[in-house]
């Protein structure tokens, strides 16, 4: 009956995002306000129903219903409660039913508290937003139901693949659907002021709330996703240029130069066109990485069950949406193109600089994610990975790393070098203090940059706070001083742990040792151990900092045994400078036992400053929601007063 | 930007469309080919795997008889799959060695005992080092290799009855 109900829900939901779609485009159309009343409820019934119908598929794996085909594919009964239910979206259908959930609930916030745009741009917005909704429905109810029963029930689960039992893993994909789904609304936005042709700085300031959460829960949903890698894998590295990494860092680089040029063009009005571009192309990044992702077109070390028919969907649904939104732009964005004018040396100089250099590195890694796909096409099979995407980055992040240096301290409009000389100066000896520390304790070519230009960044994103009273600094303005130094400490990290990681691979004995960096490692006992459905091996390993006082570590080898698979599970050490990084293989031969072991200093940076970047993000959409209630308040107040006046 | 030039992202997704959309219709091949075909194969010389046949080297490749080696091993299902048709081959006149992959000598006797011996000889790779060189990642896999020891084909995965021809052609080819 539960599942029953769940589907039925789905298809009202889907009746209700046709209908959003048609009431939207009549009423942006002919201005008919008979059928405009009808698109705000409809999203937000719309929103409720599918909320609803995901409620009903978490129901189900949380009593492990083995006459949903779904579940039975996918769950156990003696799984922990929590990766039951994250069971519901760890899998095709149940992810791509958290997608349309997502949407729709983002479509009934705004159709709720969007008030600022102009009522035909708000239909379009909306309509658009059904229009994509609707695809999603068609996907799930014609070629992925969730809700499907088997004709005779199981007798028990598949069981969940064991390397998604992770806690941090059962709440990673469900981020970053909410920062693609975020894109989908600045999609939505951007379409709808291309139809009505209303690209202000309203616009902008509607869309950026939702784009800056979108990015906010992509920088957490990425740097969650490496650190996960960097743990469970066992390889000890914490970015593989795999295909569906890079699925997650496209969106995110497109949302990064959106956000950016939408600032500028609430502020100054200008770069209309080139904002609704990216608008359209982030959301494109998303929906791109979900085909390479589910057609399994691309070979990738993320085994998703794959289907050249859902893939076939995908593609169809990505040719209507992005294509028909690029169709669109191509005819339309002539007659918004011209915005403010602006000097090149000014605030918005340096924007516009960095938002080509940020769409150029995309381009980079864009084209290095479906180049083997081209060359098939031609017989050729390849494979691109660091040495590719490393150096070739590199040409474009150092220059953009640099306008960072001085970017956030010129004025809008028009500014003079000189007037930030000091600034430039202290940032500058920053970067050569980097410099001469990396070539001295000799790190290579790429790490050397990183470390320069990482301190420079470092000292010089907070310089627009110099002089300033901190408590008057606007939220919007600490969000990207905190952003910016994000940036920096994650690159420091990136940088060291490139420059200066050791590894150690050991055959040792139960009561030998072995060292790496400042570590002596003493591999105490190997005990086996039980946890709710897997055995394992584990390694007691007493880990002594420099001659201190030793520490324990546990590093486990697993073996699930529903659905059977190996795992090894690493033991982590921090210190302030870096991380011991201890994983368990196989016996060697009868006594000795398979140890590899990392130290990589400073290496947790990366993931602090991906955190720090995030919480960036946060205070600038507290600031950006603040000033907007405020100024919503404010216009009421007038109103009311000219009202008594009247 | 104006004009022509706002197609521009409409056009490299076009392009996008195209490519993706022509992959998806093409057969996915997941085999990883060996780089070694047409080269000359690695010095090796591997113990007997099993005690009623010799062991293989080099040298027993390279005396003028094209030969198919196969890569198999005791532990691997899709080998005893195979067995049949490297049977077949044998009675077809092929001359066939063997390369156990870790293996133990007693699994091995067993596995022939039960399967039939088609090999006239049989090497343990016990480090898959040889299986390494000549660029397989598998077993089964199956090679020809001409007279002069040079690696003239790779079949990748089990030999299934309509393979015994084309083999048998390949191995006929490397003889010329």
């Amino acid at each position: 009956m539960i599942a029953e109900l769940g589907l039925a829900a789905l298809w009202m939901a889907a009746a209700l995002a046709a209908l959003q779609l048609a009431a939207g485009f009549l009423a942006a159309r002919q201005d008919d306000a008979e059928i405009a009343i009808l698109v705000r409820p409809a999203a937000v019934v719309q929103g409720v129903l599918c909320a609803f119908a995901f409620a009903m598929l978490v129901w189900l794996f949380a009593r492990t219903d083995l006459s949903v085909k779904l579940v039975a594919m996918n769950s156990h009964s003696d799984k922990p409660l929590v990766f039951k239910l994250a069971g519901a979206w760890g899998n095709h259908e149940g992810s791509m039913l958290l997608w349309v959930t997502v949407m729709s609930a983002a479509g009934a916030l705004i159709a709720l508290v969007e008030r600022r745009l102009p009522d035909r741009t708000m239909q379009a917005t909306l309509a658009a937003q059904g229009f994509v909704a609707l695809g999603f429905y068609a996907f799930l109810l014609f070629s992925s139901n969730p809700f499907e029963r088997l004709p005779i029930p199981a007798l028990e689960g598949n069981g969940l693949n064991p390397l998604l039992q992770d806690i941090g893993l059962a709440f990673h994909p469900p981020t970053l659907y909410l920062g693609y789904v975020g894109l989908s609304v600045a999609f939505s936005f951007a379409v709808g002021a291309l139809l009505t042709r209303q690209v202000t700085p309203d616009f902008a300031r509607a869309m950026r709330p939702w784009v800056l959460g979108a990015w906010i829960f992509l920088t957490v949903g990425i740097t969650a996703g490496s650190y996960w890698a960097y743990y469970e894998l066992g390889w000890g590295g914490w970015w593989f240029w795999d295909p569906v990494e890079n699925a997650s860092l496209m969106p995110w680089l497109a949302a990064t130069a959106l956000l950016h040029s939408a600032s500028v063009l609430a502020a100054r009005d200008a770069l209309r066109a080139w904002t609704i571009m990216l608008g359209v192309v982030a959301f494109s990044m998303s929906m791109v990485g979900t085909f390479l992702v589910r057609s399994g077109i691309l070979t990738s070390v993320h085994a998703f069950a794959v289907d050249p028919e859902r893939g076939t969907f995908i593609l169809v649904l990505l040719a209507i949406y992005i294509g028909g939104a690029l169709a669109v732009f191509g005819l339309r964005a002539g007659s918004v193109a011209e915005g403010g004018k602006f000097e090149a040396v000014s605030r918005e100089g340096a924007l516009v600089i960095n938002n080509v250099l940020l769409s150029a590195i995309l381009g980079v890694v864009l084209l290095g994610t479906l180049y083997p796909l081209l060359t098939e096409a031609m017989g050729v099979r390849v494979s691109v990975g660091p040495p590719y995407f490393d150096p070739v980055g590199a040409i474009f992040v150092v220059p953009m790393l640099l306008v960072m240096l001085v970017g956030p301290l010129l004025r809008w409009r028009q500014d003079r070098l000189a007037r930030v000389r000091r600034s430039a100066i202290i940032g500058m000896v920053a970067v050569l203090a980097g410099l001469l520390l990396a070539i001295a304790l000799g790190a290579g070519v790429l790490p050397t940059l990183g470390i320069a230009l990482g301190a420079g960044l470092a000292v010089a994103s907070v310089l627009p706070l110099k002089g300033r009273r901190l408590r008057r600094v606007p939220l919007a303005t600490r969000g990207m001083v905190t952003a910016h130094l994000g940036i920096a400490v994650a690159l420091l990290g990136m940088a060291s742990e490139s420059a200066f990681s050791e590894e150690r691979l050991a055959a040792i004995k139960v009561g030998q040792q072995a060292s790496v960096g400042p570590w002596q490692v003493t591999l105490a006992a190997v005990d086996p151990v039980a946890g709710p459905n897997w055995t394992a091996l584990e390694g007691v390993m007493l880990a002594s900092y420099d001659g201190g006082a030793p520490i324990e570590l546990h590093p486990q080898a697993r073996s699930f045994w529903s659905p059977p698979q190996e795992t090894t599970e690493s033991a982590l050490a921090t210190r302030w400078n870096g991380q011991l990084y201890a994983v368990l293989g196989k016996a060697a031969d009868g006594e000795r036992w398979q140890v590899r072991l990392w130290w990589k200093p400073f290496v947790t940076l990366i993931w602090y400053g991906g955190l720090l970047v995030a919480l960036g993000g946060l205070l600038a959409l507290l600031g950006r929601v603040r000033d907007d209630l405020r100024r919503r308040y404010v216009t009421r107040k007038a109103a009311e007063r000219r009202e008594a006046a009247a | 930007m104006r004009g022509w030039r706002f197609f521009l992202p409409l056009g490299i997704f076009a392009l996008f469309l195209g490519i993706a959309g022509y992959q998806l219709t093409q057969p996915k091949d997941d085999f990883v080919h060996s780089t070694m075909i047409g080269r000359p194969m690695p010095e090796f010389a591997m113990r007997p795997a099993s005690p009623d046949r010799p062991g293989l080297s080099l040298a027993d490749l390279k005396d003028g008889t094209p030969k198919l080696l196969n890569i198999w091993a005791s532990w691997c299902i899709p080998c005893a799959a195979e067995a049949p048709q490297l049977a077949a081959l044998k009675a077809q006149g092929a001359p066939i060695v063997g390369v156990a992959i870790r293996d133990r000598p007693e699994d091995v006797a067993a596995f022939l005992a039960r399967y039939g011996n088609p090999f006239d000889r049989i090497g343990a790779d016990d480090l898959s080092e040889l299986q390494l060189a000549i660029g397989s990642s598998g077993v089964p896999e199956t090679f020809v290799i001409d007279g002069d020891g040079i690696i003239r084909y790779q079949h990748i995965g089990d030999i299934r009855a309509s393979d015994v021809p084309m083999l048998m052609e390949k191995l006929r080819e490397a003889g010329r």
